[in-house]
């Protein structure tokens, strides 16, 4: 014990680990229990998506963008789409709107029914996570009812949505919802009352107002520090802007707060449904669609579940696209966590990292090669590279330059 | 001698023990399963379980000093079934009996929590270190009350045996009900003592992996798995011999059965804690022991000490 009292451990968190979904890396500075520092790694599961995309065709590129997050996955085709359709000047049919943001909700639903059991799990409150994920089963059929997939719905098409929701599609996705409010109302007293959860979560992760608006939160992250910031309020897309629905906000600032509003989001999103689909207009799903969109540009916003998500789309006036940019929730919120976590103790490091929902591999997009020390960034030859890995091992206490002189290959610099 | 050993090795001793820890370990997790809405693991999952590692290569760190290494698993399960050897099962005190034993099996029960420490700290593994310092932390938290808990009954009793003990409960039944505080205490303090949930940080795994055990694995993590599943054993019995000293009047089968059923209740109460609590941060685990248990506990102890007192007049 005196040896961890006297001196600063370092361990890592990552890139494998129990208590991460996705590969990334915190390398947290401990003094007994409590935080001194952590530095966080992203970019262990970059894919070149956008890349991928100018090599496509705008469809083709539609159904890549879908599986830039397993979870979120309409939000990001969603917003993909409504891109290209503000460039090619695509007016929606109504019902096309509606069925969107039916889509859209559901997500959200199974979204925050997830992250629920991952905060019980990261706590040790297994029950919690048992529970949510049976109840999450519940959207995951309805989802995989109407669009085919459980995941990766390819519900959306340029100009409109590709599949229609039955009458008794509409009678079972209402009748799930009155079970899914029931139980939520059940986790709702759970969140209140159990005094371990509340201990746990409570006063952990602080961001102040002040803070998440400095740091750019977004989501329920920055709603539960109070910060009133829901694109579907602020720049309302597909049909939010003909339904009622109430932004929930709380003033805990702390973990607590996250789960409060992620929880009231879910009665939000129960009421939305159930008034989007007793108002469903009739008419087409879908306009039709050029297959060369003209050139321009476009940015989009979209509320997913755990946050904006900006993508940004250039069109040349052929049929790919010239340039696609995502911007992914998590990017915005993962300066947040470093923040959180200062003088926590490492118990808390799992929840802090969990209450933002990350979605690492979403986040994922660009690697700046900038050099140690001027901070500058350009392109370093396979020499210099070389070169940088000796040096760095030799910082490790491994001096691999006299292991292997035979691969020496300095000189093709 | 063939009597002692077969009372050592067959039964209650190691055998039986370790037979009965894997049926009550199966209990604990089939339950835990129900409680949590899954379907849970089939009856003969927790040998399974032991037969796969026991099968697996045991893999020692390059640092590690191996002999303290391999020896902490082994002295875990010694010191667990040792303990057993005190409690009595079917009579009043078994024939290792003699007038302070409650003291040595609270001291053999203390043993694992050690041996935990000292497998960990010597793992030489950031996870495992963490581990080790939170396993001896907790150890000091924990420990006071149960001490206290475990004593206050024998203060009434006015014996330091086990035997001793039941005999006077099995006079005076309805003493037992001035321990029922004490129950609690007790039951709290072997979840700590059993690192269950809330109480499970020493191996919380979202943060430090297996805590301790994280450098472990094969027969020697098979041991260690299995000294904790005969920990929570021979703690049940501790408690239910001393604050449910019922039915060693019976005699033979009937109270063999009922001493089962006591076991196995106390079992059931645990796998219901670790459904319906979050773990808890060290630091809380620490207060919620000092600011809350041990003050109980020793109320446990003033209140005996007045019972003892109006009775002797």
């Amino acid at each position: 014990m005196s040896e961890i009292r006297s001196r600063n451990v370092t361990i890592p968190i990552g890139p494998q680990h129990p208590a991460l979904k996705e590969p990334t890396s915190f390398s947290v500075t401990l003094s007994g229990e409590k935080i001194l520092q952590v530095g966080v790694r992203l970019g262990y599961n970059h894919r070149g998506i956008e890349k991928a995309c100018e090599s496509r065709s705008f469809i083709q590129s539609l159904y890549l963008i879908e599986r830039v997050c397993g979870i979120c996955s309409h939000s990001h085709s969603s917003c993909f789409v409504q891109a290209v359709e503000e460039i090619a000047g695509l007016q929606l049919p109504p019902r096309a709107m509606y069925l969107r943001t039916i889509v859209a909700e559901l997500e959200r639903l199974h979204s925050h029914l997830l992250w629920l059991g991952v905060a019980g799990h990261e706590i040790g409150f297994d029950t919690l996570l048992m529970y949510t994920w049976r109840d999450r089963e519940i959207v995951m059929d309805l989802l995989a009812a109407i669009t085919g997939n459980r995941v990766n719905y390819g519900m959306n098409t340029f100009g409109g949505v590709r599949r229609d929701i039955s009458h008794e599609q509409k009678a079972d996705i209402l009748k799930a919802m009155d079970t899914l409010e029931e139980r939520t109302k059940y986790y709702i007293s759970v969140a209140t009352e159990e005094t371990t959860l509340i201990q746990r979560l409570s006063g952990v992760g602080v961001l102040s107002h002040d803070d998440a608006i400095r740091l750019g939160a977004v989501g329920p992250t920055a709603r539960a520090s109070n910060v009133k910031r829901d694109i579907r309020k602020d720049d309302p897309y597909a049909a939010y802007d003909q339904v009622p629905f109430d932004l929930i906000t709380s003033d805990c600032c702390d973990v607590y707060g996250r789960t409060l509003v992620r929880v009231g989001e879910l009665m939000e999103s129960y009421k939305l449904i159930r008034h989007l689909l007793n108002n469903l207009p009739d008419g087409p799903l879908a306009v039709k669609a050029p297959r060369k969109i003209p050139t321009g540009e476009a940015v989009s916003r979209y509320e997913a579940p755990r946050g904006e998500d900006v993508h940004y789309v250039r069109a040349n006036g052929s049929e790919k696209p010239d340039r696609v940019k995502v911007r992914a929730p998590t990017l915005a919120n993962v300066q947040a966590v470093a923040h959180m976590l200062k003088d926590r103790y490492l118990a808390d490091l799992p929840i802090v990292v969990a209450a933002i929902d990350p979605c690492f591999s979403c986040t994922d997009r660009l690697i700046d090669l900038t050099r140690d020390g001027d901070g500058r960034c350009d392109v370093i030859t396979w020499g210099q590279l070389h070169d940088y890995s000796m040096r760095w091992y030799k910082g490790q206490g491994m001096d691999l330059a006299k292991l292997n002189n035979r691969f020496k290959c300095g000189e093709s610099s | 001698m063939a009597g002692d050993l077969f009372y050592i090795l067959v039964f209650p001793g190691f055998l039986f023990l370790a037979v009965f820890a894997l049926i009550a370990d199966y209990i604990d997790r089939k339950l835990h399963a129900k409680l949590q809405n899954r379907i849970g693991p089939p009856w003969y999952q927790p040998l399974a379980d032991l037969i796969k590692l026991a099968a697996k290569e045991d893999l020692i760190p390059r640092q590690v000093d191996p002999w303290l290494f391999k020896l902490a698993p082994v002295f875990a399960v010694t010191a667990v079934v040792t303990a057993a050897l005190y409690i009595p099962i079917w009579r009043h005190g078994t024939p290792m009996s003699f007038n302070g034993d409650v003291i040595v099996v609270l001291y053999l029960l203390t043993i694992p929590t050690l041996t935990f420490f000292l497998g960990g700290w010597y793992s030489r593994s950031v996870y495992s270190m963490i581990g080790a310092a939170r396993s001896i932390m907790q150890l000091f938290a924990y420990e006071i009350p149960l001490f206290l808990s475990i004593l206050a009954p024998a203060l009434l009793a006015d014996s330091w045996s086990l035997g001793g003990m039941t005999l006077f409960y099995a006079h005076h039944p309805w003493y037992a009900l001035f321990n029922a505080v004490g129950l609690f205490t007790a039951l709290i303090s072997l979840l700590g003592k059993l690192e269950r949930v809330p109480f499970d940080i020493p191996e919380a795994e979202t943060e430090i992996v297996a805590g301790s055990f994280t450098e472990y694995s094969g027969r020697l993590l098979a041991m260690f798995r299995l000294a904790l599943s005969i920990e929570m054993i021979v703690g049940a019995a501790l408690i239910a011999a001393v604050f449910l000293p019922f039915g060693l009047n019976l005699g033979g089968p009937a109270a063999f059965g009922l001493y089962l059923v006591k076991v196995l209740g106390i079992v059931a109460v645990i796998a219901l804690a670790r459904t319906v609590f979050a773990r808890l941060r060290i630091d809380q685990m620490i207060n919620f022991c000092w600011q809350f248990v041990a003050p109980v506990a020793f109320l446990q102890v003033i209140i005996d000490l007045v019972a003892k007192g109006v009775i002797a007049r």
